[in-house]
């Protein structure tokens, strides 16, 4: 077994879904290589290379794969691919922009989204937003997948001293190219890093009313997240929506306000390990999958959490 | 300009989904199935571009069986000018269908594609990337704002932390976002209408395509069920359980 991990990163820093995706790779065989393609990207090659389990790091650093478009990232991969017996993303936007077009110019089935590896060659992934599991097998000389994050621990970031090899960049495509983004500016960790999420659904009224479970997530350290009703009424922007369509997340405490738990939703974070529900209907399905329920109205549930969070704190 | 928009049939998503015992499937017996809702997006942000005067003509194509005529005949009835229905029993896997629609758009030179981020069946995400690779054409997926130029196309994109901003060059596909537009309800005339509409039937064989699984499905089941645990009275009995029996904070 030969495993190329294609690293997500910005360029300055290594992302953590790359460290659960290696994690997944090491399931598979020991002999594991990670690509850094990017743009003045040396800081994340270094980075990975500390990575435990990683046996090699490749650098691919050129103007064109600044913003890792898939044309140019896909043409770089299909040149490497030859040497390997597995080719891993995590299941992030970006391992999903490229890997299907990776996996077509190789002649290959992709694999979607793999949350248990049975062997070389059988995977677990869910289908029907999540409501199955399908185990499949592939028969591709080359298996190329990628990975969802919660299903890995995340490898330990140092402890590893792997090999940086500088490799040629492929030829700029010339087809694509970056014009811009607006990245949400938040202070609070991201929602698929995040050890505690606090969720609002079409409960909470409208954005302005957000502000009560950004407080109590500041208090908590949480990130904040949303249902697709809430994203799709336009009380915040679709980066928080949390769901099958959305992110899928898995922290240790997700708190899930004024949600009633859509199958689409529950999809999305089901796999958490402690669920609290607070919502007035009595009826709703979130209580169905919530360790702790409280049917209250969130109004004033909500600032009355906060307030116990500060007695907490004050405790010690 | 003309737009193909690939309609895939696929079990309503108000349906909820069950494993078959002998685990080879999902029910799909007497089930309602309906347009990929991601698709659905995908005809509408079409229409969108041709009632602005920016496109011709739009033909809606789907692959499967038979009846995936009806799902052609709804985006006929939404507003696409004519449909192709590749006709097969045969299990589809995503590389089968980009090949598929690689021969497609071979025929049909159409200047821009547009299809759905992700079928809710098999929630693979994989069609448009692939299409775009054997085409050799840039892609802008998740789409959520589709701006035509001339000779080029700028995507906005949704990815994890906000938005992507990238330019194509024509010829180009598209994958629709949720937010890229919210899509139209049909109208009975419109129906009836659509009945009248060419509907072009084709095979696999025609287009020279071996649409052969890659991937063998050994299992399907439903995952372990998730206990409802307790109601709890107060927000300081919440916080106590979650301080001193579940201590998660």
């Amino acid at each position: 077994m030969s495993i190329l991990v294609i690293a997500e990163h910005d360029n300055a820093a290594l992302k953590a879904a790359t460290l659960n995706t290696v994690t997944a790779a090491t399931q598979l065989g020991e002999d594991i290589a990670v690509l850094v393609a990017g743009h003045n990207c040396g800081a994340v090659a270094e980075a990975a290379a500390q990575v435990t389990g990683v046996k090699k790091v490749l650098i691919a650093d050129a103007p064109h794969y600044a913003h890792q478009l898939a044309e140019n990232m896909a043409a770089l991969v299909v040149g490497l691919a030859s040497g390997y017996t597995h080719i891993l993303a995590p299941a992030t936007a970006a391992g999903k922009n490229t890997l299907p077009r990776v996996a077509a110019l190789l002649d290959v089935a992709q694999i979607s989204d793999v949350i248990k590896i049975d062997s070389a060659d059988t995977f677990i992934r869910p289908i029907y937003a999540g409501n199955v599991l399908a185990t499949v097998q592939s028969k591709d000389s080359i298996k190329v997948m990628t990975v969802r994050g919660t299903a890995f621990p995340a490898a330990t970031a140092t402890g590893g001293s792997a090999a940086i090899e500088t490799v040629a960049p492929a030829t700029d495509a010339g087809v694509s190219s970056f014009v811009g983004q607006q990245l949400t500016q938040s202070d609070r960790p991201e929602l698929t890093a995040a050890r505690i999420i606090v969720s609002g659904g079409r409960g909470m009224g409208n954005g302005d009313n957000f502000k009560l479970l950004e407080d109590v997530a500041d208090k908590l350290g949480a990130a904040v997240g949303a249902s697709r009703a809430a994203v799709d009424a336009g009380f915040v922007p679709n980066d928080y929506q949390v769901g099958q369509t959305g992110k899928v997340v898995a922290p240790t405490l997700y708190v899930a306000v004024g949600i009633s738990g859509a199958i689409q939703h529950l999809a999305g974070m089901k796999d958490s390990k402690v669920i609290v529900a607070i919502n007035k209907d009595e009826e709703a399905p979130i209580f169905q999958v919530a360790d702790y329920g409280l049917v209250a109205d969130l109004f004033a549930a909500v600032p009355e959490l906060s307030k116990e969070l500060d007695k907490l704190k004050a405790a010690g | 300009m003309k737009i193909l928009v690939a309609v895939k049939r696929v079990v309503d998503y108000n349906v909820k989904v069950r494993a078959k015992a002998d685990g080879t499937g999902v029910e799909t017996a007497n089930v309602k199935m309906s347009m990929n809702p991601f698709d659905e997006i995908a005809v509408e942000e079409a229409i969108r571009l041709q009632e602005a005067g920016k496109a011709k003509e739009i033909v809606a194509i789907s692959l499967g069986v038979t009846a995936c005529q009806d799902t052609i005949r709804t985006a006929l009835a939404m507003g696409a000018d004519r449909g192709i229905l590749v006709e097969t029993d045969a299990e589809l896997q995503p590389l089968a269908v980009a090949k598929l629609l690689k021969a497609a758009v071979e025929k049909e030179k159409p200047d821009l594609v547009i299809l759905g981020k992700q079928a809710i069946d098999d929630d693979a995400n994989q069609t448009g990337q692939m299409l775009a690779a054997l085409l050799g054409w840039p892609q802008g997926t998740f789409a959520s704002k589709v701006e035509l130029g001339d000779g080029t196309v700028n995507v906005t994109r949704e990815i994890d932390g906000g938005l992507e901003t990238v330019a194509l060059k024509l010829p180009a596909l598209v994958t629709t976002d949720l937010r890229l537009n919210e899509p139209r309800f049909v109208k009975l005339p419109n129906i009836m209408k659509a009945k009248k509409k060419p509907l072009e039937v084709l095979k696999p064989a025609d287009l020279g395509v071996d649409v052969a699984p890659r991937l063998v499905t050994l299992k399907v089941q439903e995952p372990p069920k998730r206990q409802a645990g307790i109601k709890v009275g107060s927000v300081a009995e919440l916080v106590d359980k979650l301080h001193n029996e579940a201590h998660v904070i």
